[in-house]
Formats: C-alpha cells, structure tokens, sequence
C-alpha cells in the first residue's frame, strides 16, 4: 500500500512538473480570445501567407505575446493595430486601409467590371443590329447562289 | 484587322506587368520607418554585459545598426561585405545581437571575425520588434537627428554598400 502511494505520489509531481513547464497559453480566457482576434488580422511577415494567429514561427510568437502585454497594459484594439503598422507598414494588415495608394487594389477589379460590362452591351447591341438587318443579296448573287447549289459537283 | 489586335494589345499590357512582378521581391516589406526617429533602446553590450549602450549616445553622428545572430544562416552571406567595410569604415557599426544567446553570438564573432565596434544584446527579441525586424540579418542606417534614412532587408552585398549606402553616408556626412 505504502508503495503504491509513494508511486502515485511520484506520479503526481512529475505531471505537475510536466505541466508547469507549458507555455502560459490560457492563463486569461479574455486576453487570450482578444489576442487571436487581433492577431487575425495580421500578416506573419516570415510567412507571409499565414496569419499572425496561426503562425509558429519565431516572430509570430514574439509578436503574440507582445500582443498580450499591450492587452494587459491596456491598450484597445485600434492602439494595437497602430503599434503593429507603425513597426511594420500596412501590409501586416490583412485588411489593407483605404487610401490613395491603395485605391487601385479597392477600386480596381469594379473599374474592370464596368469596363467588360460595356464592351459586353456594346457587342450584344451590335450583333442585334446585324440580325435585325441581314444584308439583302442582289438578283446576281442569288442566280449564284442557285447555280452552286444545284450543281451536282458540289454534292458529294 | 483592328478588332483582331485587341487581344494582343491586352496581352502585351498584362505581360508587362507580370514582367514588372517578376523583377521584384515580395520577401522585401518597405519600413514604414524610413525618415522617422529610431527607436529609443538601451541594452547591454554583448563583450561587456556590465556596460549599457544607448541609442541617445550616438546623436550627432551617423551611424550603422545591423541585425545579427549566431543562428543566422544569411549573416555568414554578409559577413565578409562587413569585414571589409570594417576595414575602411568612417562610421560607426553597431551590431544588434537579436534573439541569440549572448555566449553563442561572442563565439561567433570570435570565429568569424568582429566587424563591430560594439554588439548590444536583444534576447527576448523586443528592440526587433521597435524597429520592424523580421527578417536578419538587417542593417539601418541612422543620421545625426536619430532619424532612419535607409534600411537593407537581408544580406548587405557589395553592391548595396556600394550603389546605396556608401553614397548616402557622404551625403549625410555634409
């Protein structure tokens, strides 16, 4: 019996050292919940097709927890998304701002939009104008036009 | 015959710009701290722990911060550009020692030869992260004001040095 509790004992403090050495993840439910919002919308600058929340590269962990610093310290969401851009420019945003510089990359797949709506129209419009007046043909051409038809070395 | 062109007219126009994509890097993020203050730090020098380097005792001169670590694969590319410009330099070279272990980074050195006038210690990678590292090895270029007037993303080359750096320095230094 002795030994038994010992062994569970023994158990016990090697789970617990185990679990101490976890990286604190979830040590506040709502700092950490505000820190993968924010960290949604960031670009990881080592991999730059992931964002900063599913990253586990170097930097991303780094920026994390300086993420969970500036929620401690208080700081709302927009500080912490003009800390971010201050360091690393727009393009950590995944949603980039609206401004002249990006105005070609908002604006520009509708101008292309418009402009194949209009080639679109033009060309319906104009092949309705074709049909609506097919070229007559003369009283020559139509004597041809028989005379093709009706001759049996066409037929084959 | 006009009509017909159209596509390639179209054509030409999305080549050009693909050709464009292709010349550049996407790896290369331009800082958004180009001809704005550096950022404030004091850390400890990598040879003598003991001592603090601040960035407010370099005003008045410009100066070189390049990024560094012993882990960093593409600082060996650039190491020999440093030595040599160690060699001729007119302007201090400070190292930032990002996120090593300060005994790894002075072997380092120790073997590959130290190009710095002194190395300043950033474990937890936090003055990284005020000046927008992201990828080492990275190097700054300072003026008089505090204010950063260049950045090379990656290995400083011969040809950066040469064409972008050196240039810049002698116009700083008027």
């Amino acid at each position: 019996m002795k030994f038994w509790l010992a062994l569970l004992l023994a158990l016990q403090c090697a789970l617990a050292a185990h679990a101490s050495e976890a990286p604190p993840l979830a040590e506040d439910p709502v700092v950490e919940k505000r820190m993968v919002a924010i960290s949604e919308e960031l670009r990881c600058l080592v991999c730059q097709n992931e964002s900063l929340a599913g990253s586990r590269a170097d930097l991303a962990l780094d920026l994390k927890r300086e993420i969970r610093t500036l929620i401690k310290s208080g700081k709302t969401d927009a500080e912490i998304m003009d800390f971010m851009v201050s360091r690393y420019g727009d393009f950590v945003r995944y949603r980039p701002p609206v401004n002249p510089v990006t105005w070609l990359l908002w604006f520009g797949p509708f101008v292309l939009l418009l402009g194949a709506i209009f080639v679109l129209v033009r060309m319906v419009r104009n092949s309705q104008r074709a049909d609506a007046a097919p070229p007559a043909l003369d009283a020559a051409q139509r004597a041809k036009a028989q005379s093709l038809l009706q001759d049996p070395e066409n037929l084959s | 015959m006009k009509k017909a062109l159209i596509p390639l007219g179209l054509f030409l126009v999305l080549a050009v710009f693909l050709a464009i994509g292709l010349t550049r890097d996407p790896r290369v993020v331009p800082s958004p701290l180009i001809g704005k203050d550096a950022p404030a730090f004091a850390a400890p020098v990598l040879a003598t722990p003991e001592k603090q380097f601040s960035a407010q005792d370099m005003r008045g001169k410009v100066w070189l911060l390049n990024v560094w670590a012993s882990w960093c694969t593409a600082c060996l590319q650039e190491h020999p550009v440093l030595m040599e410009y160690a060699k001729r330099k007119n302007i201090p070279l400070i190292g930032l020692n990002y996120k090593d272990q300060p005994a790894n980074g002075l072997k380092w050195l120790a073997r590959q030869g130290d190009p710095y006038d002194l190395s300043v210690i950033d474990q937890d990678g936090r003055i990284g992260i005020d000046f927008g590292v992201y990828g080492v090895p990275e190097t700054f270029l300072i003026d008089q004001a505090g204010k950063i007037r260049f950045k090379q993303i990656g290995p400083v080359t011969e040809e950066a040095l040469e064409k972008q750096i050196l240039p810049l320095i002698r116009e700083l230094q008027k």
